[in-house]
C-alpha cells in the first residue's frame, strides 16, 4: 500500500539524515579575550606597574588589580599600556593590534587634577593619538584618587576634545576599563 | 477569585441544552439505482457518511431550514436547502461528473478543531499590504497580538502577553524550529508566502504542540483547487530606507492531477530614518524562494513542498555597547551614539539567516468523512551574527548556529454524525551545532533533542447551536547537550554538588558538561461554543500547556552586547504549565459588531530573567540577570468592533489591554504591552476603481506596570568616579501615531488586473520609542514613510 512506502520512506531518510554527532565539542578558542591590562609609569629608575587581570574573562571573577608602589609628587613619568590575552597560550600580545588599528582605537586618561595631568605621546596614520604611550605629570601635593583607563573601539576621534583626551564625545564601545586607585606622595 | 472563575466556567461547561428533535434517513444511489456507500452528507452542522448499502440517518436536528450537502467523489454534488418540521426521509440520487472542470468545489476546512476558541484570521488582502514588511507586522493587525522588535526589521508577534518559545509558528504545517528562544531572532519567514494567517490565543491547537503558552501563529499558504493558471507581482517602493521589494508568485491550480506554485521575493533597503536622525546600519536584505509540487489522485493527494528563506540584517550601529557606561550614556543623551550618512551598506553588527524547510506530505481520504496525512519534514536553520571586532576577527561570526530538525507527523481525522475526531502522532530529531571557530564562547550550545508526541482531539455538537470540544496530548522531550562551563561559573552557578554527574572532562580552566534532560507533559483544552441566535455567539475555552526550558533558559552563560547584561541560565529550572481561560462574546446588528475577549493565564514556575547583582570584567561592572521561575498571572481583555457607516462609510476599533503579574514576588512582569487602541476609518467606492481611502490612528499608552531593575554604576565625570543610576526600567511616554492607505484597481488588459497603492506610516512624522523595542534605549523608532504598492493579477 502506497501509504506504508511513504512512512518507509520517510522513516529511513529520518535515519539517513540525522546522523546525531554526540561528539564531544571543542573548546573555544577566545583568541579576542582581553585578559590583562597592564600600564606601566616610569621616571628615572623608579618603575611602577598598574595591573588589571581577569583570567576567567566574562566569568564571574572579578580583575584582580594590584599596584606595584606610590607615585612621587611633582614628577613626569613616561607610560605605555599594554593588553594581553593569557586565556591561550601562547599568550597573545594584544597591543600590536590596536596599535596596527590605531585609526579604531583610543585609550582614555582620567584622573583627578589632584592626581595628575595626562599628555598623549603617540599618533595614528590620521596623525590623531591612540594612547598606548603618553606621559604623567603628577600633581603637587599629596593625594589619593583613581586613575581609570578605558580603551574604546571606534570612537569619534575626531570629535570635540577626544584628541587631548576628553572621553565625552567619543562614542564607539568600550573594549577594556580599568580602574587603579594610587596615591600620590 | 480565580478558581472562582474556573468554577463558574466548569459549570457554564456541562450545562445542559435543550435538544431539536427531528431524524433525516434516507438512501444515496447512482442514476442507475447502485447504492453509493461512503458518500458525504451534511445536513445543518451535523455529518455523516452512508453505509454500505448507500443508506444514512441523522439525528437530532433542529425545527426550521437546514442546508444539505451531498456529496461523493466523481458525482456532481448536491447543495440545497430543507425545511424540517418532524422526522424526514430524503432519498438522493447523485449524477456523474462528467465535466469536472464546471464543477469547482472550494469547501474551507477549518484548520483546527477549536470550536471553542474563536480564531483570529488575516486574509490575503490584508497579507499583501504587509509585502514589504514582516510577520509580526501583519500580526498586529490582530487585537491582542503586538510586537517584540529589535530595530525595525526584526520584529516578534507577542500574543496576549507572551512571546518567543511561548508562541511557536507553524509554517504550512511545519513548525518552525529557527532559535525562536532568543529575543532578537525573528520568525524566519516570507509573509509573501502566506495565503492566510490564523491566530490562536491560546493553547489549543494540541496537534501543533502542548506549549503554547502565549499562543500560536497558524500560517498556510495560497491554496488554488481550480483548473486555473494565475500570476501575481506585488511592488513595493518605501521612501523610509530608500528600498523596496518585489514579490512574483504563479500558481498553477487543479482538481485532479497536477498542480503547482512557486513564488520568490526580493527585498532591499537601506538605513531607515527616524525623524531627527538617520538610523545607522539598519537596512536589510531578504532573498526567499518557495514552490510546491502536489498530485491530487481520486482518493489521495501527494504533494512536495521546499522553501528558502534568506536574510542579512543590519543591527542599529548605536545599540553596541561595550559596558554600562556606554548603556548609561545611550540613555542619558537620548540620542544615538553612532549617526552616519544614509547608506545602502550593511555593516557589522548584522545576522545573517538562512532556513531551508522541505517536506513531502501524503494525503489519504477514505471516504468523505475520514483521511489520513502522513507529513515528513526538514528544516535546516543557519544563523550568523556578525559583531563590532577587532581585526581580522570582523569577518568572522560571533554566533555561528547550525540547526538541523527532521520531523515526521502522521493525523487521522474523521467525522461521524455529530462527532468530529482528530487524532495522531509526531517525533522529531533535532541536532544544534554551535561552530566553535566564532572564538567566542557560543550562547546555545551543541545538543540533539527527541521528541515524540501524540494526541487526541474531539468535537461534539450537542444540538445545532451548542457544541464541546476537548482534546489531551503527551510530550516526551530529551535533550543531551555539550558545553564547556568556566570553573569559576560552575562554582557560582552552585552546580557543583546538584550537578557533578554532568562532568565528562576537563581542560584547562573549564568543565567539559553534557548535561542532559528528559521531560514527560501532559497539555490539554476544553470548551464550548454557543450560538444564542444567528447574531449573538459565545465560546469560552480553557487550556493547559507545558513548556519545557528552552536551551537560553538552560545554558545562557555571557554578556549581551545590546541590553549591556550578562545573562545566566539554570541547569536546576523545571517546566513551565499554564492555565489559560479564555471566552469570547461575539454580537452582531446589522451595522455594527463586537467582539470582547477577556482572559486569565495563570502560569506556575514562569521562566523569566531577573536582576540578581553585579559582576566585573576587564570591560568594566555588568549587571547580571539570571533565569528564575515564578508563579505569575496575565489577565486581560481584547476587544474589537466593526461599524458599516453607510454604504461607503466603515469604522474599525480595537483595543488592547493585559496586565501581567509576578504572584510570588508581588511585582509587575518585565516587557508587558501596554494598553493600545486602534481606530481605522475607511471610505469605499466601487464606482471609482474600488477606491478604498483608510485613515488609521494607533495610540499606545505608557506602560506604568513595570518592575524596577534600576541599578547604580560608577562613571568618571570630571575626571572622578561618580555613582550614577542607569535607568533601564523606566517604559517610554504614551504615543499616538497616523496612518493613511489608498488604492485603487484597474483592468488592464484580458483578465489581467492592477492594483495601484499608496500609503503613509507616521504621517505626523512622530518621535516615540516603544517599549517593547530592544533598542528603545539608544534611538528613536522609524520616521514618516511613504510607500507605493503595485500589485499585478494575471
Amino acid at each position: 500500500m502506497k501509504n506504508s512506502k511513504i512512512l518507509a520512506v520517510t522513516l529511513i531518510a529520518l535515519v539517513t539524515f540525522s546522523s546525531c554527532n554526540n561528539d564531544d565539542p571543542i573548546a573555544v578558542n577566545e583568541e579576542e579575550l582581553i585578559t590583562t591590562v597592564t600600564t606601566t609609569l616610569t621616571a628615572g629608575n623608579q618603575i611602577i606597574t598598574l595591573t588589571s587581570r581577569d583570567l576567567d574573562g566574562d566569568g564571574p571573577n572579578a580583575p584582580v588589580v594590584t599596584v606595584s608602589g606610590d607615585l612621587l609628587v611633582n614628577t613626569t613619568y613616561t607610560g605605555a599600556v599594554t593588553f594581553l590575552n593569557e586565556s591561550v597560550t601562547p599568550v597573545d600580545n594584544i597591543t600590536d593590534e590596536i596599535q596596527e588599528e590605531g585609526d579604531e582605537h583610543q585609550l582614555f586618561f582620567q584622573a583627578p587634577a589632584a592626581i595628575g595631568a595626562f599628555t598623549y605621546t603617540d599618533v595614528d596614520g590620521n596623525g590623531k593619538p591612540i594612547g598606548l604611550t603618553f606621559t604623567l605629570k603628577t600633581g603637587t601635593v599629596a593625594a589619593t584618587g583613581n586613575i581609570v583607563v578605558v580603551l574604546r573601539h571606534e570612537p569619534a576621534k575626531s570629535a570635540a576634545g577626544v584628541a587631548t583626551g576628553d572621553i565625552t564625545n567619543a562614542g564607539g564601545a568600550t573594549d577594556a576599563q580599568i580602574t587603579y586607585p594610587v596615591q600620590v606622595k | 477569585m480565580q478558581t472562582k472563575i474556573y468554577i463558574v466556567f466548569c459549570f457554564c461547561l456541562f450545562c445542559t441544552i435543550s435538544f431539536a428533535q427531528n431524524t433525516v434517513s434516507g438512501k444515496i444511489t447512482t442514476q442507475g439505482g447502485m447504492p453509493l456507500s461512503g458518500s458525504h452528507v451534511h445536513i445543518g452542522k451535523k455529518t455523516v457518511s452512508s453505509d454500505a448499502s448507500g443508506n444514512y440517518v441523522i439525528k437530532k436536528l433542529p425545527v426550521g431550514n437546514s442546508k444539505v450537502f451531498v456529496s461523493y467523489v466523481g458525482y456532481k454534488s448536491v447543495d440545497t436547502l430543507v425545511n424540517l418540521s418532524g422526522d424526514q426521509v430524503l432519498n438522493f440520487t447523485l449524477k456523474e461528473n462528467v465535466d469536472q472542470l464546471q464543477e469547482v468545489v472550494i469547501r474551507q476546512k477549518a484548520n483546527t478543531l477549536n470550536k471553542s476558541l474563536l480564531e483570529q484570521k488575516i486574509k490575503t488582502e490584508t497579507i499583501e499590504k504587509f509585502s514589504n514588511q514582516t510577520l509580526g507586522d501583519i500580526l498586529k493587525e490582530v487585537a491582542g497580538v503586538s510586537t517584540l522588535k529589535t530595530g525595525s526589521s526584526i520584529v516578534k508577534p507577542v500574543i496576549n502577553g507572551l512571546f518567543g518559545s511561548r508562541v511557536p509558528v507553524i509554517n504550512n504545517n511545519v513548525r518552525l524550529q529557527d532559535q525562536e528562544w532568543g529575543t532578537e531572532h525573528a520568525p524566519n519567514f516570507d509573509v509573501n508566502a502566506a495565503g492566510k494567517i490564523t491566530v490562536i490565543k491560546g493553547a489549543s491547537g494540541l496537534q501543533y504542540g502542548g506549549d503554547a503558552v502565549g499562543g500560536l501563529v497558524i500560517i498556510e499558504p495560497v491554496l488554488v483547487k481550480k483548473d486555473t493558471l494565475f500570476g501575481k507581482t506585488i511592488l513595493n517602493l518605501a521612501s523610509n530606507g530608500r528600498g523596496g521589494s518585489v514579490s512574483t508568485s504563479l500558481h498553477k491550480g487543479n482538481d485532479k492531477g497536477w498542480s503547482w506554485n512557486a513564488l520568490g521575493t526580493f527585498k532591499y533597503s537601506g538605513d531607515r530614518e527616524a525623524p531627527d536622525y538617520v538610523l545607522s546600519n539598519s537596512g536589510n536584505r531578504e532573498a526567499n524562494f518557495s514552490g510546491d509540487v502536489k498530485f491530487t489522485g481520486k482518493k489521495y493527494d501527494i504533494s512536495g513542498y521546499y522553501s528558502l528563506y534568506n536574510t542579512t540584517i543590519g543591527i542599529l550601529s548605536a545599540s553596541h555597547t561595550g559596558n554600562v557606561n556606554d548603556l548609561y550614556n545611550s540613555i542619558t543623551n537620548k540620542i544615538p551614539s553612532v549617526v552616519n550618512d544614509f547608506t545602502y551598506a550593511i555593516r557589522n553588527p548584522k545576522q545573517r539567516v538562512q532556513h531551508h524547510l522541505a517536506k513531502l506530505n501524503y494525503n489519504y481520504f477514505f471516504d468523505e468523512t475520514a483521511s489520513l496525512a502522513v507529513q515528513y519534514s526538514f528544516q535546516f536553520n543557519k544563523r550568523l551574527e556578525f559583531d563590532v571586532r577587532r581585526g581580522d576577527f570582523d569577518a568572522i561570526a560571533a554566533l555561528d548556529l547550525e540547526l538541523t530538525t527532521h520531523a515526521v507527523n502522521v493525523d487521522y481525522k474523521k467525522t461521524v454524525h455529530d462527532w468530529t475526531l482528530k487524532s495522531g502522532f509526531n517525533t522529531s530529531i533535532q541536532n544544534n551545532f554551535a561552530n566553535p571557530a566564532t572564538g567566542i564562547k557560543p550562547l546555545i550550545p551543541n545538543f540533539d533533542r527527541v521528541e515524540f508526541g501524540t494526541y487526541g482531539i474531539a468535537s461534539y455538537d450537542l444540538s445545532d447551536s451548542f457544541s464541546v470540544d476537548a482534546g489531551v496530548r503527551y510530550d516526551f522531550s530529551r535533550v543531551d547537550a555539550a558545553k564547556f562551563y568556566l570553573k569559576s561559573r560552575w562554582e557560582e552557578r552552585g552546580y557543583a554538588t546538584e550537578f557533578a554527574d554532568f562532568i565528562v572532562g576537563e581542560q584547562g580552566n573549564q568543565w567539559l558538561t553534557k548535561p542532559s534532560f528528559t521531560f514527560h507533559n501532559i497539555s490539554a483544552s476544553a470548551g464550548f461554543h454557543k450560538e444564542f441566535d444567528a447574531s449573538l455567539n459565545w465560546y469560552s475555552n480553557i487550556s493547559l500547556a507545558t513548556r519545557n526550558p528552552n536551551p537560553s533558559e538552560f545554558f545562557s552563560d555571557g554578556l549581551h552586547h545590546s541590553t549591556g547584561i550578562i545573562e545566566l541560565g539554570d541547569l536546576a529550572l523545571d517546566k513551565e504549565q499554564a492555565v489559560k481561560l479564555s471566552t469570547t462574546l461575539q454580537k452582531k446588528w446589522t451595522a455594527f459588531s463586537v467582539e470582547v475577549n477577556p482572559f486569565i493565564n495563570s502560569i506556575r514556575n514562569f521562566m523569566f530573567l531577573r536582576p540578581v547583582g553585579f559582576e566585573t570584567t576587564i570591560r568594566g561592572a555588568f549587571p547580571v540577570w539570571e533565569y528564575q521561575q515564578t508563579n505569575a498571572r496575565l489577565a486581560g481583555v481584547d476587544v474589537q468592533t466593526h461599524w458599516k457607516i453607510s454604504k461607503q462609510w466603515q469604522h474599525d476599533f480595537a483595543l488592547a489591554y493585559v496586565n501581567g503579574k509576578d504572584i510570588t514576588n508581588k511585582e509587575s512582569l518585565i516587557d508587558i504591552p501596554p494598553l493600545n487602541l486602534s481606530n481605522k476609518i475607511q471610505f469605499s467606492k466601487s464606482d471609482w476603481h474600488d477606491l478604498k481611502l483608510e485613515v488609521k490612528s494607533e495610540i499606545v499608552l505608557r506602560q506604568n506596570q513595570f518592575p524596577d531593575n534600576n541599578f547604580t554604576t560608577n562613571i568618571v565625570v570630571d575626571n572622578e568616579l561618580v555613582p550614577v543610576l542607569v535607568d533601564i526600567s523606566t517604559p517610554p511616554p504614551a504615543y499616538q501615531l497616523l496612518h493613511f492607505y489608498s488604492e485603487m484597481k484597474f483592468k488592464t488588459f484580458g483578465k489581467t488586473n492592477a492594483t495601484v497603492a499608496f500609503s503613509v506610516q507616521n504621517i505626523l512624522n512622530t518621535n516615540y520609542r516603544d517599549y517593547l523595542n530592544r533598542q528603545r534605549f539608544f534611538a528613536d523608532e522609524m520616521g514618516r514613510n511613504f510607500q507605493i504598492q503595485l500589485k499585478f493579477n494575471y
